[in-house]
């Protein structure tokens, strides 16, 4: 396939590339929201464990 | 097999095991998505009626199809933690919700684009379009009600409730092109019988539904972990984990 005509999507670019592009956003999305999730469990927990060692330590 | 079971009730376990899995389900995802990719947009022939607009079917049926699995282990997992009072199955089903959601959104959103050439309109409210959209407020409902209560236990068992009742809706969204008359073509790939698209064009496909398949397990691992930090912050392990 020619390089135009593949952009070209035989006319149907202004559908196909659009389906594509959301496609990667969405799982852009998915792996952002799924990793700042987990880097802000990580931070809760530390600062749990941080309160309760200077709880035990005051104690 | 007991024993196995026994162990994914187990936070340390999960935790341990997701965060094991998350990368390699990346990388398997990411060849998968690439194969399919290439094949699909450059190797594969266009449709004898659709031309190139069939392309789109390469992120089309994967997200469709992915939303009704992940809603099929949303209810699972739910069913495990009420009748089994297994706390990981809560965490499971909270990680899943937000990935079910984004898939359906990317099934309509693409399904309405492809929607536009072929039937002339984004939307109608057709059998499979319709039950689809349903299954979004689905998801919505199962995510909102696990945050409405103050006390978390009790979110979780009303939020699986919901996930457990609104199952029945799965069914429904793959048999709709069945059972009703619809716009939305028939079953191409899960049917009875041999699959009714060529190898050129069902590999990609195939390709592709593994590389989101394989994605959706690297982010449930990902959302998993942080899940069970987050029920489990208490605990002594958690305590050990974060401290290293």
């Amino acid at each position: 396939m020619m390089s135009s005509s593949f952009w070209a999507m035989g006319g149907y670019a202004r559908y196909v590339w659009p389906c594509y592009a959301f496609a990667g956003v969405v799982l852009a999305w998915n792996l952002w929201s799924a990793r700042r999730f987990r880097v802000a469990a990580q931070l809760r927990a530390r600062r749990a464990a941080q309160m309760t060692m200077a709880a035990v330590g005051e104690s | 097999m007991w024993t196995w079971f026994y162990k994914l009730a187990s936070p340390p376990y999960v935790y341990g095991v997701s965060a094991a899995l998350a990368p390699w389900a990346l990388g398997g995802a990411a060849l998968a998505m690439g194969y399919g990719l290439i094949a699909g947009l450059a190797i594969a022939p266009p449709d004898y009626q659709q031309g190139e607009a069939v392309r789109m079917i390469y992120v089309h049926v994967p997200s469709a199809m992915l939303s009704l699995t992940v809603y099929t282990l949303m209810a699972a997992a739910s069913a495990v933690a009420l009748i089994w009072r297994i706390k990981v199955g809560h965490a499971v089903a909270a990680a899943s919700a937000p990935i079910g959601a984004s898939f359906t959104i990317l099934a309509l959103v693409t399904g309405s684009l492809w929607g536009r050439p072929m039937w002339g309109t984004y939307w109608a409210w057709d059998p499979r379009l319709t039950s689809e959209l349903i299954l979004l407020f689905l998801y919505v409902g199962v995510m909102s009600l696990r945050l409405a209560f103050e006390d978390p236990s009790r979110g979780d068992r009303a939020a699986a409730l919901l996930a457990i009742v609104g199952v029945v809706n799965v069914p429904i969204v793959h048999f709709s092109v069945v059972w009703w008359n619809s716009l939305h073509q028939g079953a191409t790939i899960v049917r009875l019988g041999a699959p009714k698209m060529p190898g050129s064009m069902l590999w990609p496909l195939l390709s592709m539904w593994l590389g989101f398949m394989l994605f959706f397990a690297a982010v449930l691992c990902i959302r998993l972990q942080g899940e069970v930090l987050n029920r489990e912050r208490q605990s002594t392990w958690v305590r050990e984990a974060v401290k290293s």
